[in-house]
């Protein structure tokens, strides 16, 4: 990459005969000049740039919103600045603190038990023998993540439904029907299994991507020794995964407030309230429903800073651990 | 035995058989759900309330089916869903790698302000009230355009692309460049045709997307005949609002749906209607998807 840039110019200006060490910054072409020498090159990039700003920039301006008493009439612009009015209001709000732990409970729950569940996945398709089967068990795994939370939810409505198989296995077993999907009990874990068996064959790719890329020399020598198959996998493949580990976990650390708006919204019901209400849900009923749209932006704000702080510590913590495998 | 060298390779343990039989465990609890729904949408209404586990249905009644054909929403919605996957998809496409290109290029001005503005997009946005209030003031609401144009370019595809265009090395296009070929034309006849993998990918990424995205059209568009299928969908399965289907039953002279075993039997048709597609094109696109994953891999 680095060198790319000598090469580039030394070819397009071997005519002016420059010494090799002409690239340096100093004796570059001046910013403008090079805007103008590149400007086709920068046209390019003119619809995306527009884009970029209109839909991700200008949103931004509209966070002022949490420091203003919105009013239709007004507009962003015009509304009046109230301060940190409803940031004391987050701080008040008795139902704030309900949806920060449901959230923070949910997401540590999928992280805790979701989270090993790919690598362990990945590391018993690596002992399969037969590639065919291999192959047919990783393709049937990725189907589930190929299909929206909505269809899920409906499916899961009837594989939890007092007529669904899970309750006829309930019965089996000598135990009562129950309604698993609005009874508090049971509404979180569900959502975890859920999650769990929606996204743990995809999360695995990343995982086979990095045992394919493990040399082979490596588990002959251990064999010779005599290393058993357990071995090589707790010795070898294992410690070949920690730099992905890291990365996701870092990835998965810095998501911790976002308990997955997709399948909690798509799922809750008034009975599991108390315990399914996140932080995007209750968000989105404030701001659509209640048409709160100056507390919602408020809210929204603090989620995303307090993600972006989350996700900066956890890359701070993986280059304290000392490896280099952190997202910048 | 003698002859194998490998003396952990080849014999099959135990392990192995346990190995075998998990797997198979986990691609029966995967396929099931989804098999379920399949039988009970061909179940006679008595049927779709039988308690158990269903491995076969006891009955054929294609009667939900023929309500499904009726619902003439469902079918708009396929029709909105294969427009907006097909324009939203070329699209996006096109417009990041027209970005991406330049910005896989050292030499290009203003190139670190340019990925850091890429960047921060990855990690912080506006949210939900300033995005709505955007697309009111672009008066995007009820507009078919409010379902592509926000999400026409992202971070992550940007720079998915910009890694696969680094690649390519600068000679290609030096020699065109000689020949007085505009960075457009370059573009289209040599970068283009040379990046087929990551375009394919990215394509299959932003098309999966649009198709089973729907939170857009609960936001902003309030008119059902512009609805996605998952809309519609959502409408049916999550909400149990068969305002207009129950109509579509009605006409066929099939009695009402809320909370009958009608129902049931709907929804598993509106279910296995909506997964069906997916499953049909799924074996053709999953490999690209795989490859992906694996060019998101490369730290940016």
């Amino acid at each position: 990459m680095e060198d790319a840039v000598p090469k580039q110019h030394s070819r397009m200006k071997h005519y002016r005969k420059q010494p090799l060490n002409s690239f340096q910054p100093k004796r570059q072409d001046s910013i403008w000049k090079r805007v103008k020498k590149h400007r086709g090159l920068l046209a390019l990039m003119i619809p995306g740039l527009i884009a970029f700003i209109i839909f991700n920039y200008v949103p931004m301006y509209g966070i002022t919103l949490a420091f203003k008493e919105f009013q239709i009439r007004k507009g962003i612009m015009g509304s009046e600045w109230v301060g940190l009015k409803w940031f004391e209001r987050i701080i008040q709000d008795p139902y704030m603190r309900v949806v920060l732990l449901n959230t923070l409970k949910i997401s540590l729950l999928k992280l805790v038990i979701g989270f090993p569940v790919p690598i362990l996945f990945a590391l018993l398709l690596n002992e399969i023998r037969s590639v065919k089967y291999m192959k047919l068990v990783q393709t049937v795994s990725y189907l589930p993540n190929f299909i929206s939370w909505v269809v899920l939810a409906g499916i899961f409505f009837s594989i939890f439904s007092v007529n669904g198989p899970i309750n006829a296995l309930v019965q089996m077993f000598g135990g009562k029907p129950r309604i698993f999907l609005s009874e508090q009990s049971s509404f979180v874990p569900i959502l975890v299994f859920t999650d769990i068996w929606k996204g743990f064959g995809w999360g695995s790719i990343i995982y086979i991507a990095s045992i394919a890329g493990i040399d082979p020399g490596l588990y002959e020598a251990a064999r010779i020794d005599g290393a058993s198959r357990l071995k090589c996998a707790l010795h070898i493949t294992l410690p070949c995964l920690v730099p992905v580990i890291t990365i996701q976990l870092t990835l998965q650390i810095g998501g911790l407030l976002n308990a997955g708006f997709d399948q909690i919204f798509n799922m809750y019901n008034a009975s599991v309230m108390r315990v399914a209400d996140v932080i995007d849900t209750y968000v989105y009923r404030l701001g659509m429903i209640n048409r709160e749209y100056s507390y919602a932006t408020a809210v929204g704000l603090m989620n995303s800073i307090v993600a972006i702080l989350l996700i900066w510590i956890a890359n701070r913590a993986a280059k304290a651990a000392g490896n280099n495998y952190t997202l910048w | 035995m003698g002859k194998t060298v490998n003396k952990v390779g080849k014999k099959t343990s135990i392990f192995d058989i346990i190995l075998y039989l998990v797997m198979a465990v986990i691609i029966i609890i995967t396929v099931y759900p989804f098999y379920s729904q399949v039988i009970i949408s061909v179940s006679s209404t008595e049927d779709v309330y039988k308690t158990g586990l269903i491995l076969w249905p006891s009955s054929i009644d294609f009667s939900g089916w023929k309500i499904m054909m009726g619902y003439r929403t469902i079918w708009g919605s396929y029709l909105n869903t294969v427009l907006r996957v097909l324009v939203g998809t070329s699209f996006s496409v096109l417009v990041t790698a027209l970005f991406a290109y330049p910005l896989s290029k050292s030499y290009l001005p203003f190139r670190q302000f340019f990925t850091s503005l890429v960047f921060i997009t990855m990690f912080f946005g506006g949210g939900l009230i300033p995005n709505y209030l955007l697309m009111k003031n672009l008066n995007l609401i009820n507009s078919f355009w409010v379902m592509i144009l926000p999400g026409l370019i992202t971070g992550y595809n940007v720079f998915i692309m910009r890694n696969f265009f680094m690649g390519i090395p600068d000679s290609l296009e030096e020699s065109a460049k000689i020949d007085g070929a505009s960075d457009l034309l370059i573009f289209f006849k040599i970068i283009i045709p040379m990046s087929k993998p990551v375009l394919a990918t990215v394509a299959l990424w932003v098309g999966v997307g649009h198709w089973q995205e729907w939170f857009s059209n609960l936001l902003y568009i309030d008119d059902s005949k512009k609805w996605v299928i998952m809309m519609v969908a959502r409408k049916i399965l999550i909400d149990q609002d068969f305002g207009s289907m129950a109509e579509a039953t009605r006409n066929l002279g099939m009695g009402i749906l809320k909370g009958s075993s009608n129902e049931v039997q709907i929804r598993a048709c509106v279910i296995t209607a909506t997964v069906l597609p997916m499953l049909f094109v799924y074996p053709f696109i999953q490999k690209y998807f795989v490859k992906g994953v694996n060019l998101g891999a490369i730290k940016g």
